[in-house]
């Protein structure tokens, strides 16, 4: 079963400049670590210490995003396709208000 | 040893950056940095051509979507992502940074800039105080997230490609 991870612009210099990878995986989660593990430098950038998803990594699978899902045990299909896309945030001091 | 960084951009541009910010002030302004990660030649002030590798080329300025502390937070959404990405295409570029700004701050990334970064990104930050801008600064992401390293602001007059 395989299934397409689409890489993120700022991701790809850690997956040798590809802007995709294909995974054989039964679920959202087996596919990202397939990720990682081929491209170890990913992890850090996607997952926190703890190895939970980062608050802005966003995945998809195919349109759907996978929080409204079954998460990371979303089952994925043979073609399905995997996005991550970045949400962006930042600030001025280390408290909102 | 890596080659410093640096980020051209034409004047225009940076103007506009420094009117968003003092357009929403005191909240936060954020947007698009579109342009190219690849050596093209550009024009500097003094109109030298110069080959560069990274150069924004326009903005796609957005909406703070933190409503609830926009004076010292800035959100964009991933379908504000995807936006920004589909503007870019259509003009042959690539989103390759942001910008905000920090409202009676200094033009300085927090620890929350950090802890939110992706890498490779740009980061632009216009210190805007009381109104006015101030600096201007760029920063990227260092490989292992525990900081960043400062990038150089180039100003450029125009571009071709190669």
């Amino acid at each position: 079963m395989s299934v397409k991870v689409m890489i993120p612009t700022p991701l790809r210099v850690y997956a040798g400049k590809r802007d995709s990878a294909e995974f054989s995986a039964a679920t959202v989660g087996e596919a990202l670590s397939g990720l990682t593990n081929q491209f170890a430098e990913l992890r850090k950038h996607l997952y926190t210490e703890d190895g939970k998803l980062r608050a802005f990594v966003n995945v998809y699978l195919n349109d759907e995003d996978i929080r409204y899902l079954a998460k990371e045990s979303t089952p994925t299909k043979d073609g399905d396709t995997i996005s991550i896309i970045p949400s962006i945030a930042g600030g001025s001091s280390e408290t909102a208000d | 040893m890596s080659e410093p960084l640096e980020l051209w951009i034409t004047a225009e541009l940076s103007e506009k950056i420094r009117e968003h910010g003092v357009e929403t002030y005191p909240y936060e302004c954020c947007g698009a940095l579109l342009g190219t990660d690849h050596d093209f030649l550009a024009y500097d002030p003094n109109q030298e051509s110069r080959k560069i590798s990274r150069g924004a080329l326009s903005l796609f300025p957005l909406v703070n979507r933190r409503d609830d502390s926009p004076r010292n937070r800035f959100s964009v959404t991933a379908d504000d992502v995807r936006e920004a990405e589909k503007a870019a295409t259509s003009q042959g570029l690539e989103v390759i940074g942001w910008y905000h700004s920090h409202p009676d701050h200094p033009a300085r990334p927090s620890d929350y800039d950090r802890d939110h970064a992706w890498p490779w990104y740009s980061y632009i930050i216009v210190s805007v105080h009381t109104g006015m801008p101030r600096d201007m600064t760029s920063w990227r992401l260092k490989d292992d997230r525990s900081g960043f390293l400062p990038e150089k602001i180039s100003l450029m007059k125009g571009s071709a490609a190669d």
